[in-house]
């Protein structure tokens, strides 16, 4: 048994695709914390405190290895100009695109992050949770790459249409995205993240076609990820991974966030020594996982992922779904605790 | 011959230039093709068959949405100059099919859908985005609807269809719902879960979905 290491001891060492004290444990709960202040979603995300108070509590519940200082992906909208749609019983969701003809796109304002309120309670958020982890565990901070933005800023159908049809609007668009992230990413960094999950769900074959992604989301990727002052992770919400991996690791990335439809022994071997692996519990089945299911999904996921380190146990979009319960939660937390020691059950002689 | 052998070689060059959006390619084939055993064979012969297999690609992980959505754009295109007045009536007042987006505002899932049942021959209504599930049901019972598909994309939004199909159950005659998106692909058992009459995992099962359940009682 190797000697106990902090979270954020036990994410650099897997970062560094070594095997650290046992598999690292990111319960990605931007939701939760409002279930545990007793409190509406809306309510919740009104106050930074609230974030970083319910963040500490899921921590200490299930002793899991980040805090998680994700709001939900809209708030980048409502910093560009427009709105998000809350609901009592899952994330808020982006209102109607604030783009409804190409022409529109240049007389768009980048946001100054500093002027944006919204954004700047994230940003107290990150502060406090930072505080709280005093060294001992990583604040994760996320951006909505700017290749993928244009979803929620345009419409899915016209960002596909236009990239035809108005190629020149969209190129102008992804640059004043890029600038947006970089400094949303920086000030991030600045206020106390430990690393920025760089949320790219079109960079996967899913979405996108790997020679397409190559002339537009990787070109993207490279540029921002360079400016970016930290580590990043590129997550790319349950979308798949494999066909993509090699660009995918030459974006500057560390690691990446894979589908529960991928095998985690086959992309962890396509990624080997160029970028760690996280996931790949599917958030969606979770809700009726009995304990011993979800104990068989996380002993599973650990054989097939955790092997010479690089891997972090987590759900496969980058957020758990408000309806999973906390006795799963808790089962899933325990079972990494049981099963995911290194060196690993059944390997070494154990 | 029959005209099935006389087309079954372009079949391929049509398949390829949908997968490389290639309108003008795919236009050519499938004027070819009509020229040689009439629209609605070639349509039927060609252009299902290839949304069928492209879908089922995507469904592997073969191919990504976005060559879905521009083929199924592409074949609707061409349905549209093939048989102007005959296939695609989007909302034709004789439509027993509605499709809407239950509570979220990206519609990319619908779209495909639509151009799909288009290219399919079967009118459709769309009721838009962003609904709440009251709207829906009074649409359709106002509609006359008989088969109502929904698109979520996220997992809240899938799971209002149990809503809508406990709200629908009472209606006559009876509306058959069909429930799509991201959350039914990633969990197979939602769609019983939420009561849905039939899952669409990729957008090209709804052309056999909706004739099935047109074609049979609740």
């Amino acid at each position: 048994m190797k000697p106990a290491l902090t979270s954020l001891e036990r994410v650099l060492t897997t970062l560094g695709r070594r095997e650290p004290d046992r598999v690292p444990l990111f319960l990605l709960l931007s939701l939760h914390g409002a279930q545990e202040l007793g409190m509406g979603i809306r309510e919740y995300f009104s106050a930074a405190r609230h974030v970083v108070d319910g963040q500490a509590r899921l921590r200490t519940r299930y002793g899991h290895d980040c805090y998680d200082a994700f709001f939900y992906a809209a708030i980048e909208m409502e910093a560009w100009g427009g709105e998000a749609r809350f609901f009592d019983d899952g994330p808020p969701n982006a209102g109607a695109p604030i783009v409804s003809h190409a022409a529109q796109i240049a007389g768009l304002a980048v946001p100054d992050v500093a002027e944006c309120a919204r954004l700047r309670q994230v940003l107290d958020a990150i502060a406090g949770l930072h505080e709280k982890a005093a060294g001992e565990v990583p604040v994760i901070g996320v951006v909505m790459s700017p290749y993928s933005l244009p979803v929620m800023q345009l419409g899915f159908e016209r960002y596909l249409d236009w990239q035809t049809e108005a190629p020149e609007a969209i190129e102008r668009l992804w640059r004043m995205n890029q600038e947006f992230c970089v400094e949303w990413a920086n000030a991030q960094l600045k206020a106390g993240a430990t690393a920025i999950c760089y949320f790219d769900p079109l960079a996967s074959p899913t979405i996108t076609p790997p020679a397409e992604y190559r002339r537009t989301g990787w070109r993207i990727a490279r540029q921002t990820l360079a400016r970016i002052a930290g580590p990043t992770a590129t997550h790319l919400a349950s979308g798949r991974s494999l066909p993509a991996i090699d660009l995918l690791a030459q974006t500057g990335t560390v690691a990446v966030g894979v589908s529960a439809l991928e095998d985690l022994a086959e992309v962890k071997h396509a990624c080997a020594g160029r970028m760690a692996v996280i996931g790949n519990l599917d958030g969606i089945a979770m809700r009726r996982w009995t304990e011993a299911e979800a104990e068989a999904e996380v002993k599973a996921a650990i054989a097939q992922g955790a092997p010479g380190g690089g891997f972090i146990l987590s759900d496969n979009h980058g957020e758990i779904p408000w309806q999973v319960s906390s006795d799963t939660l808790m089962a899933i937390a325990e079972a990494v605790r049981r099963w995911g020691e290194y060196p690993l059950f059944g390997r070494d002689g154990r | 011959m029959t005209h099935t052998d006389t087309l079954s070689p372009t079949r391929e060059a049509f398949l390829e230039a949908l997968i490389e959006t290639d309108r003008l390619a795919a236009g050519r084939v499938l004027e070819s093709a009509s020229r040689l055993a009439g629209p609605g064979h070639a349509l039927d012969s060609l252009m299902m068959p290839a949304l069928e297999t492209i879908g089922a690609r995507w469904e592997s992980g073969e191919l990504a949405l976005a060559q879905v959505y521009m083929s199924g754009r592409i074949c609707e295109e061409l349905v549209e100059r093939l048989m102007p007045d005959g296939a695609g009536n989007p909302a034709g007042g004789e439509a027993r099919v509605a499709i809407g987006v239950v509570e979220d505002q990206h519609a990319l899932g619908k779209r495909i859908v639509l151009s799909v049942l288009r290219a399919g021959g079967i009118p459709v209504k769309d009721y838009g985005a962003g609904l709440g599930v009251g709207e829906l049901v009074d649409r359709s019972r106002a509609d006359g609807t008989r088969v109502l598909l929904v698109s979520t994309l996220m997992l809240r939004s899938a799971l209002r269809i149990k809503d809508l199909v406990r709200a629908l159950g009472a209606a006559r005659p009876a509306v058959k719902v069909v429930a799509g998106g991201a959350p039914f692909v990633c969990d197979r058992r939602l769609g019983d879960e939420v009561g849905a009459d039939a899952v669409g995992v990729s957008a090209s099962d709804a052309v056999s979905i909706v004739r099935r359940l047109l074609g049979g009682g609740r």
